[in-house]
């Protein structure tokens, strides 16, 4: 038995047939078509899957598809800008060697992004607490802890120039 | 060659991009027209016979589409010593042995087809201590060997060992002499994303598969050999790449799950895909080995290292990975790390009923660098000298021939050492914070730098392809999986051939399109890619540079006819066009041909794009270019019996060095600051090098201090990340500094040297060390978990109790 599930997602409505018990990531991957949300370990343990609701991260492989009813998601596919422009996080991340394998990387970046909402000049400890909920095997952190950093400064700048 | 303009210097990942948006494509993403999905039956128990595998209840379920058992289907041989099976039948040896399998329609319907399947067995005696193991009378693993012949005993039959000066009259010579037992224990490799392949038969057998593997072609050929054990001799395996989530050695074998695909694939005439779980992958992809490891070794008044004894004993688990052979990566460390003169060296790995073991970044090496660098510090004690200063007398040189064989061309050792002791004012701290419980720590490493020869090839071939636009499309065999592989060879390219970066484009691994190379392990990727890729670059400029002899004087008119419309006033400057026309009085840089004798007039340059068309379409002289070099490198297949050979072409040195405090009513070891200092050769892309350490760095640190994979009767109990605990960004936060020492080998590209897996090998005995300094205990057995130091500082209080 399916039923009917419309919310919003990256910004465009949509309506999907789901099963009731279906979690979040399945649908986004499954008949949307967003494979950029990755699932790490299907337990909530390593973030690889977190996505924004409403605004707040959540893991998409914890998240039954049904509370996303009426409201907004936001994949690592809508983080950027229109045309493929690249987001100032995930610009840092680029410039700045927050990737290596990539898998954890979605899930990082939605995090990060997240983080920076609510607190525009983290310092080290605050990002390093901020995305202890994200397994990365192959950084250390320590140039995606770099990137964040970038990021808000860059974020910081360009307010400060509008 | 061309002078480097973008080797060394800042760039990003030619895959960032992607991977930041989402678009970069890993197994778990990539869908096949008609695809099925698999899933794996896993025994119930450690050992036990077969007696009865009921599929009735699963096939009837609606959505299925096979279910295969070993009674079914075609006998699949499999591993580094052919003792394993895709499927087993008769008995099964450890908890995941794979005993049935099914395709269905979804992965949900092949979950519960899975579940309905019923196996009946006969439990057997079941042994999980490798040394209870060797006993007399302790269960058979194996009966026979993979040709049938009876086997008498649970030792494999693949020895290393090493025996070297007079080890008698070395030890009598020591006036100092440390011993002890350690141990490391099984590590999960824990790449975010899991394995899984997706197999795809054509109806003349021919196989397709998309395989989470860093061996491509040695997984071809295990591919053929099953095909023609499915009774399809002379058909091909094609294996195709995708984005890997992580390597870190779990692609160093080809895998049951791989072939039940294939087998699945042949039986439905459909693409199967299989795909672990979190928890499949913790419990059914083997794990690091592990290892307990006999080491004695002495050193005279001054230090000077005597001699070493080191003897392994490694669980084999029931089957059979190449990762059997770390002995052969730890025969390094083990005679040539320091110099020492007289060296004896065992190893022994033996069948258990537990999880069978495979490869994990350092291969062996981190396993004896843990007893060698802990002892060292034992011996600087004893002999009352500063243990870097210890390590300095003791340090490797350039121009040595170590006992097994090992020509050292270059060496920073020295330097490194120096480097990781300034960065943690060593001078000032060694041993002067024990009333903090802080303390400082420092071990080193050597390890393969021009890969590691462990097959009868050790090359690996490039092809560059340049096209009528100026791009130059590279084919490499080896995998990038996250490392940065992709990063060093573009820059390389670029500067070899003389093209801007952004021209670079690598093309997907795939076996059908790249040449032969042995795969991505013993750090050799960019070391055997860049060498490989240098070679072809080379031959393509040579070739270039003799066709542009014929068609240059021609564009350069072109370009004057074209300079002249736009400048009117211009009058060609008096230049002799023929002694321009030249091979060699050519230069490519950044994708614009021009005469080396005048390399700053717009005029005399030609843009690379527009000259491969000129050379392409002129009748029936047109030609494009493609290249391709195999680089095979100058090293030797040791001789294992005897432990000799120089087994790399080049050897790569590092320290790392922490200072840590100690709570000692918790036990709660806490890292202040780390540093890790790394003879590099050559930089090629600073960017990936620094990841590289950093991230091998905090592999060490979960290595030495909380990763544990445990497994209880040959079953693994903490099959998740909440019960086996990888670092998270809280848990690095200190600061590490990065010391480069470049000494730049003559047989690196552009000098440089392998630098994939130095970052994890030291970090556990400077970590242990920095703990003895801090408080005066010495923990033996990897994790040190907090427990462990509570209870060595209370028997180090009952041993001795405090003055009243």
């Amino acid at each position: 038995m399916k039923v009917e599930c419309a919310f919003v997602v990256n910004g465009e409505p949509v309506c999907v047939d789901v099963a009731p018990a279906a979690r979040l990531v399945d649908v986004l991957r499954g008949p949307l078509g967003l494979t950029g949300t990755k699932e790490g370990c299907g337990n909530g343990e390593c973030g690889a899957c977190t996505v924004l609701v409403d605004g707040e991260p959540v893991n998409a492989c914890l998240f039954p598809v049904l509370e996303v009813e009426g409201r907004e998601v936001t994949t690592i596919e809508g983080i950027g800008g229109p045309g493929g422009a690249l987001s100032p996080v995930q610009e840092a991340f680029v410039r700045h060697g927050g990737i290596q394998c990539g898998f954890c990387t979605p899930g990082m970046i939605v995090t990060a992004t997240s983080l920076l909402r609510s607190n525009p000049d983290p310092s080290d400890d605050e990002i390093r607490d901020g995305l202890r909920g994200n397994l990365c095997r192959c950084t250390g952190y320590v140039q995606i802890v770099d990137s964040v950093r970038e990021a808000a400064k860059a974020m910081r700048e360009e307010g400060a120039d509008e | 060659m061309s002078e480097l303009r973008h080797v060394g210097r800042e760039s990003v990942r030619p895959d960032a991009a992607d991977k930041a948006t989402g678009r970069a494509h890993y197994i778990h993403d990539l869908v096949r027209p008609g695809m099925l999905h698999g899933k794996v039956k896993f025994s119930e128990h450690a050992h036990a016979r077969i007696v009865h595998i009921d599929t009735s209840r699963a096939e009837r379920l609606p959505g299925v589409r096979a279910v295969i058992t070993a009674y079914d289907t075609p006998e699949v041989r499999i591993g580094f010593l052919r003792d394993n099976f895709a499927l087993k039948r008769d008995k099964v040896r450890q908890y995941r042995d794979e005993v049935a399998a099914v395709a269905a329609i979804d992965p949900e319907i092949a979950a519960e087809a899975v579940e309905l399947i019923r196996v009946e067995y006969e439990p057997l005696g079941a042994v999980f201590d490798p040394v209870e193991a060797m006993a007399e009378g302790a269960p058979l693993v194996h009966e026979v060997d993979a040709r049938g012949r009876p086997v008498e005993s649970n030792v494999l039959q693949l020895t290393v060992g090493h025996e070297s000066g007079d080890l008698a009259a070395a030890e009598r010579a020591s006036k100092h002499i440390a011993e002890g037992e350690f141990s490391t224990p099984l590590i999960q490799q824990s790449c975010m994303g899991t394995a899984g392949c997706i197999a795809e038969m054509d109806v003349r057998g021919n196989l397709t598969i998309w395989a989470k593997t860093q061996i491509p072609f040695l997984a071809q050929r295990d591919f053929n050999r099953a095909l023609e054990d499915m009774g399809l001799p002379g058909r091909n395996a094609r294996v195709i790449v995708p984005t890997l989530g992580g390597g870190f050695g779990t692609g160093l074998d080809t895998h049951a799950y791989e072939f039940i695909a294939i087998l699945l694939a042949h039986r439905t005439g459909r693409p199967v895909k299989m795909l672990y779980t979190r928890e499949e992958e913790f419990a059914n992809l083997s794990p690091r080995q592990s290892s307990r490891t006999r080491i004695v070794q002495g050193c005279d008044a001054d230090g000077r290292l005597t001699f070493r004894r080191m003897e392994v004993l490694q669980d084999n688990g029931a089957y059979t990975s190449w990762g059997a052979t770390f002995p052969t990566v730890m025969l390094l460390p083990a005679t040539s790390l320091y110099r020492v003169g007289a060296v004896k060296f065992d190893a022994r790995i033996v069948y258990t009923n537990n999880t069978y073991c495979q490869a994990m970044r350092g291969y062996g090496n981190p396993e004896v660098t843990w007893p060698i660098e802990c002892t060292l510090d034992e011996l600087a004690e004893q002999a009352g000298i500063d243990p870097f200063e210890l390590r300095m007398r003791n340090r490797n040189e350039p121009g040595e021939v170590t006992p097994m064989g090992a020509r050292v061309t270059t060496c920073g050792l020295g330097e490194c050492l120096e480097g990781a002791a300034e960065k943690l004012d060593w001078k000032e701290k060694r041993g002067k914070q024990r009333n903090a419980r802080r303390g400082v720590g420092m071990a080193s490493l050597i390890h393969v730098g021009g890969s590691g020869r462990i097959y009868r090839s050790d090359g690996g071939g490039v092809i560059l392809k340049l096209d009528d636009y100026g791009n130059v499309n590279v084919s490499y065999g080896g995998v990038e999986m996250g490392q940065g592989l992709h990063s060093a060879l573009t820059l390389t390219v670029a500067d070899a051939l003389g093209v801007l970066p952004e021209r670079v484009h690598i093309n997907p691994t795939d076996t059908a399109t790249c040449p032969w190379d042995v795969g991505t392990h013993a750090s050799r990727g960019a070391f055997i890619a860049c060498n490989a890729a240098i070679r072809a670059a080379n031959e393509a400029r040579r070739r270039l540079f003799e066709m542009a002899a014929e068609v240059y004087a021609q564009e350069v008119a072109r370009n004057a006819e074209s300079h002249r419309r736009k400048n009117p006033g211009w009058t060609q400057p008096d230049v002799f066009l023929p002694a321009l026309c030249r091979p060699e009085a050519f230069d490519l840089r950044d994708s614009w041909l021009f005469p080396k004798s005048r390399p700053d007039e717009p005029w005399l340059r030609i843009e690379l794009g527009r000259l491969l068309r000129a050379l392409h379409f002129r009748g029936e002289k047109g030609q494009v270019i493609v290249e391709e070099a195999f680089y095979e490198p100058p090293s030797e297949l040791p001789d294992w019996d005897r432990g000799m050979g120089n087994m790399s072409a080049c050897y790569t040195y590092g320290v790392q060095g922490v200072e840590v405090e100690v709570d000692e009513d918790t036990g709660e070891v806490r890292i202040l600051r780390a540093v890790s200092a790394h003879d590099v050769g050559r930089v090629l892309s600073p960017q990936a090098l620094a990841g590289q350490i950093y991230g091998g760095f905090a592999q060490g640190v979960g290595y030495a201090m909380y990763e544990e994979v445990r497994s209880v009767e040959g079953r693994i109990a903490n099959p998740s990340f909440t019960d086996y605990k990888i670092p998270t960004a809280a848990e690095m936060g200190f600061p590490v500094d990065v010391v480069i020492v470049e000494t730049d080998d003559p047989a690196g590209p552009f000098g440089a040297k392998g630098i994939g897996e130095p970052g994890l090998v030291p970090t556990a005995p400077a970590i242990a060390n920095a703990i003895y300094d801090a408080i005066g205990v010495r923990i033996h057995d990897l994790p040190i978990t907090p427990e462990k130091i509570v209870a060595a500082l209370a028997a180090r209080r009952r041993e001795t109790p405090p003055s009243r």
